[in-house]
């Protein structure tokens, strides 16, 4: 069991319009008037459901990873999870497609199976941290590099790719949708919208605060502590799995390469949106705003030529740091 | 009243005793990154394909292998080899050159033999063989295509690697062969030779670029991407993709006469394979084996795509 010795100060949450609240709303605008005056295509339909879908990944996992660090908890696994889970995925559909033929019925085995997979490795991580009382930025360490290495041993150290007349029927998962809003974008609004309401108006939202804020009091209130900090997990394992329902129609493949780094973005995203990454408050509409930042970012800097590729990484430092200064400036005291 | 009785077990042959009598064999040490590519997984793929027919032909033989995911452990993957293995031979593909070019210097004054693939050291004539593929000409011969077959004015969108040695090279050839050409280059930026990285950076560019004829991808898994954006965007028919390395997925469209694909370039990941097979003919025969070995990037085109198709490679 983690003993954290807990000194918390009295956590904000008063929903007063300052800075604090609209921090990241004001760096996104500001990035959007950028894009807009860089390049004119930057609002076109195309560009923007571009931006919307490639989020959607990084979007979904962010919303369950608000829970996990919002209840105190952190998750380091979910790029490599999503990477074996797609590559179990495939395999399977591949396998069945040798049995069942090409059909929809396949494509149905294989989603559940993503889902399953995904909520069983987030099951895992969460009992280890719960019922072992490994420290959870141990334990997924630990997975992250066992679902790496998987990956790579299940590719045989390249890349699996779906059968093409499967990847043909699979395609407009990722590609297609209703009234030109393609199904990522749909899927990632859906979880974002579910996420604000579990968050604002559940207990579970509220006993997940009170955990991140200060779990021997949590404990003594009556709040499960060991309960509510694995669903956390097995939640963000669930949508990790449903990440990658939506990832594998977009190439068809998963490699070694698959959700590098989507940890650490998913990671950001919710800082920036004004989770505390102590925990003990959580916000999952400004995860969704911290999302499109840094899409936006990358976005941008391939529209233009303003800066040297070599600095990419330096500029997406500076915003991600700039749209947390915005929010805190005004509370020393943390 | 129970009385418990401790057992004491001799821990005999518990203790390791070390490795012993392998030294009237030769040993040869294989050291390359892991597979966290495409390309690197081919090569894990032909290293040990390579080492298993050798291990037959050549009984007495040993070879340790070791693949490693940064400069820092493969460091420490050569120190275990001469450590532990005393090996007579090292097969190393540097992860990086600069941080491994003292390692590996140590280990070649220490009288071994020393191959180096692909990557070059930092300091010239460390190495008894260097095998390499030939960046420059890899660049070159996707350039001189886009030379002979588009028009004058006609407009190219480049995606780069890892921003590296290796990439830089790649980039001088291409340039160095449309020079003069009249053919426009109207952005150069990094997929980082990822499929998830390249798909995004086409989407950009096809927002960015209303006219785009062709797009130097410079790496297969780069191509993945870029034609599935390309595809979303309905604009297959306007633009050619040229990868690179030889890809058999690559290899394939390009035999059945894909119009999008056209050509590929090869960088073989089998010249392990041939860095191998080299250093063991130069330890067991008095056949000469020192100095350079440089591969040339061929032009993969629906006539010759047969020859570059390997079934059971990953890649």
């Amino acid at each position: 069991m983690t003993m954290s010795s807990a000194k918390t100060t009295e956590k904000p949450r008063g929903a007063k319009l300052d800075l604090k609240v609209i921090g990241p709303i004001v760096a996104l605008i500001v990035l959007i008037l950028i894009g807009m005056s860089l390049n004119p295509n930057f609002l076109s339909y195309a560009n923007i459901t571009n931006v919307l879908a490639r989020s959607a990944f990084i979007g979904i996992i962010a919303v369950g990873m608000t829970f996990v660090i919002t209840a105190g908890g952190l998750d380091l696994s979910v790029g490599s999870m999503a990477a074996f889970v797609a590559g179990l995925m495939i395999l399977t559909m591949n396998l069945l497609t040798d049995s069942m033929g090409i059909g929809v019925d396949v494509i149905l085995i294989g989603i559940a199976l993503s889902l399953v997979a995904g909520l069983i490795a987030g099951l895992v991580n969460g009992l280890l941290i719960t019922k072992v009382g490994i420290e959870a930025f141990i334990v997924t360490l630990g997975t992250m590099g066992i679902y790496r290495s998987l990956i790579t041993w299940l590719a045989d150290g390249g890349t699996l790719s779906l059968g093409f007349e499967m990847r043909e029927l699979y395609r407009p998962v990722y590609y297609g949708g209703i009234f030109g809003v393609t199904w990522p974008i749909i899927a990632f609004f859906v979880v974002a919208l579910l996420g604000e309401i579990v968050m604002r108006h559940t207990a579970f939202g509220r006993h997940c605060a009170a955990i991140g804020s200060n779990e021997k009091v949590a404990r003594y209130s009556a709040v499960s502590v060991l309960k509510v900090r694995l669903a956390t997990y097995t939640l963000l394992g669930l949508l990790v799995g449903f990440a990658v329902v939506m990832y594998v129609p977009r190439l068809g493949s998963a490699s070694s390469s698959t959700g590098l780094l989507w940890e650490l973005e998913a990671i950001a995203a919710v800082i920036i949106g004004g989770t505390l990454l102590k925990g003990g408050f959580g916000r999952v509409w400004g995860t969704v705003v911290g999302v499109l930042i840094l899409s936006l970012i990358g976005n941008i800097l391939n529209l233009t030529d303003f800066v040297s590729p070599y600095l990419n990484g330096a500029i997406q430092g500076v915003v991600i740091i700039l749209a947390v200064v915005l929010q805190r400036s005004r509370s020393t005291d943390r | 009243m129970t009385k418990t009785f401790f057992t004491t077990t001799a821990l005999a042959g518990a203790v390791s005793l070390g490795v012993m009598g392998a030294a009237s064999a030769e040993t040869i040490g294989v050291s390359i990154p892991a597979a966290t590519h495409g390309w690197a997984g081919a090569l894990n793929y032909h290293a040990e394909a390579t080492i298993e027919r050798l291990e037959e032909a050549y009984p007495d033989m040993d070879f340790v292998l070791a693949t490693t995911p940064d400069a820092a452990t493969q460091v420490s993957d050569l120190e275990d080899m001469v450590a532990t293995r005393g090996i007579d031979a090292l097969v190393v593909l540097p992860f990086e050159s600069e941080p491994m070019t003292g390692p590996i210097k140590r280990i070649a004054e220490s009288g071994t033999w020393v191959t180096v693939v692909d990557r070059g050291l930092a300091q010239e004539g460390i190495e008894n063989l260097y095998v390499a593929g030939d960046n420059t000409s890899f660049g070159h011969t996707a350039g001189a295509y886009f030379a002979d077959t588009l028009d004058e004015g006609a407009k190219v969108v480049v995606m780069r690697g890892i921003p590296s040695v290796v990439d830089n090279e790649r980039v001088a050839g291409f340039e160095a062969a449309i020079e003069g050409s009249g053919i426009e280059v109207v952005a150069m930026d990094h997929g980082n030779w990822n499929r998830d990285e390249a798909f995004t950076l086409m989407q950009d560019y096809l927002s960015r670029f209303p006219e785009i004829d062709a797009v130097w991808a410079a790496d297969d898994d780069q191509a993945v991407g870029a034609l599935a954006a390309i595809e979303q965007a309905g604009r297959t028919d306007e633009m050619i993709v040229v990868g690179g390395a030889g890809m058999k997925e690559m290899v394939d469209r390009i035999s059945k006469g894909d119009a999008t694909v056209p050509v590929d370039v090869t960088y073989p990941p089998s010249m392990i394979a041939t860095a191998i097979e080299m250093t063991v003919l130069g330890l067991t025969t008095s056949a000469p084996m020192t100095g350079d070995f440089i591969i040339a990037s061929e032009l993969i085109t629906q006539e010759n795509a047969a020859d570059f198709y390997f079934e059971d490679s990953p890649y």
